[in-house]
């Protein structure tokens, strides 16, 4: 057992560049994967809907620790040889497309069907009234949950520490392993993640708030 | 993996267990919490503010270690059960205070000034007038919360509260069939997330949506 110093805070330092990483390489991976989703889901055809119901159903129905590790050990099974970087960010991108493609459906499905009359009315075809009439109304109802789905993400991250990556929750169990000051430890990883945390939730909504006006 | 059978089962059944009773202590706390913001002093909602948001800010790993590991370190000792209990229920409870809060205050104000004209006394315009419609008003959040608190109690496993997931790390290190173990034991958490939300959606069409 040997005393906290600041080497340990720059470790936990570098943890939380690597959750910040983390979260936000998922969040544009699973972004895009959410927007083909959506994009597909508008094609109102019955066979992809049914297929992406038992995507979005397989992803929020199983915890994310039983997701990490089937996609940690089940790359390496397929030879794949993974870091567990790239597991971890490969996860998460699913597990988020999940959600987001959810939390945008339902803002695009929340624009009144007159609207896509009114584009029909004008002499729009269905792809042009999707990008100049509803999207850009159904993107501003999208933006505060999907800023709020971040903060859910950055919090999920710490799951990954399963996996042996050295991300904040990972790092904090490195150093607690050698110093046992579990007390100091832990506390301090909560506050770094809520000073995280805590201003994008405000944001969210903040944003929810103006998006109400 | 049907060898296991048995250790599933008592996984699975530690894990409903433990869902269902830190739901009930985190939607006491939530309630609670709930009936200080609409009704306490004003100098006890910003503990209450900071609590939820804390507790909302940061991941439930990090609480349930700073619980099981922190404050053992500072001499409060508890099982890996008792801090399991006690993380799930006051993070659930974090969770379900703005829930609460929303759904006691959806329900109209001229509610309660017909209750009181009717000559209800406060218990009984909470219990004849808002407790069923604030029910309704929050059954919906609440379900799909109680699935986030089930699969989420998988996590316990990190300290080594034995529920299902932690069979699963069992059944691992005995058969070194780590990809095939995680499969199954997520589609147990599957098949009874999906039951679950079978039931909730019937006891949403015959008990709520029927009563205007």
């Amino acid at each position: 057992m040997r005393a906290l110093n600041a080497g340990d805070f720059v470790y936990l330092l570098q943890g939380l560049l690597w959750t910040i990483a983390l979260s936000f390489s998922a969040l544009a991976a699973g972004g895009l994967l959410a927007a083909g989703i959506v994009a597909l889901r508008l094609l109102r055809s019955r066979a992809i809907d049914v297929a992406i119901a038992a995507y979005v159903g397989l992803f929020q129905g199983t915890p994310l620790l039983g997701q990490l590790l089937f996609f940690y050990f089940g790359l390496s099974i397929m030879g794949l040889d993974i870091a567990a970087f790239s597991a971890a960010v490969l996860t998460l991108s699913l597990y988020s497309a999940a959600f987001l493609s959810e939390i945008w459906r339902g803002a695009i499905a929340a624009i009144p069907r007159q609207q896509w009359e009114a584009g029909e009315s004008l002499g729009l075809g269905r792809l042009q009234t999707l990008t100049s009439i509803i999207l850009p109304q159904a993107l501003r109802a999208a933006i505060p949950p999907t800023v709020g789905f971040l903060v859910i993400l950055i919090k999920d991250s710490s799951l990954v520490s399963v996996l042996g990556f050295v991300e904040l929750t990972r790092a904090a169990q490195i150093i607690n392993n050698s110093t046992f000051h579990s007390f100091t430890i832990f506390g301090t990883v909560a506050l770094l993640y809520f000073a995280l945390c805590f201003p994008i939730s405000r944001l969210s909504r903040r944003l929810e708030a103006r998006f109400h006006q | 993996m049907l060898r296991y059978s048995d250790l599933l089962a008592m996984g699975a059944l530690r894990s409903l267990g433990l869902t269902a009773l830190t739901a009930i202590l985190g939607l006491a706390i939530g309630t609670g919490c709930a009936l200080v913001l609409l009704y306490g002093s004003r100098r006890a909602r910003p503990f209450v503010t900071g609590y939820v948001e804390f507790f909302r800010n940061t991941p439930f790993l990090v609480q349930l270690f700073f619980i099981f590991f922190g404050l053992a370190s500072v001499g409060f000792r508890m099982s890996a059960w008792t801090a399991a209990i006690f993380a799930l229920s006051i993070n659930f409870g974090a969770y379900t205070t703005e829930v609460m809060r929303a759904g006691i205050a959806a329900i109209p104000r001229g509610q309660l000034e017909s209750a009181a004209s009717l000559g209800l006394g406060r218990w009984h315009t909470f219990t004849d007038v808002i407790a069923f419609q604030a029910v309704r008003n929050v059954y919906p959040a609440i379900s799909s919360y109680i699935i986030l608190l089930f699969l989420g109690t998988s996590v316990v496993s990190q300290i080594s509260a034995q529920d299902l997931f932690y069979v699963a790390s069992f059944i691992e290190s005995r058969t070194f069939r780590n990809f095939e173990t995680y499969a199954f034991v997520s589609l147990i958490y599957l098949v009874i997330v999906v039951l679950f939300r079978i039931a909730s959606a019937l006891v949403w069409t015959f008990v709520f949506a029927r009563r205007g």
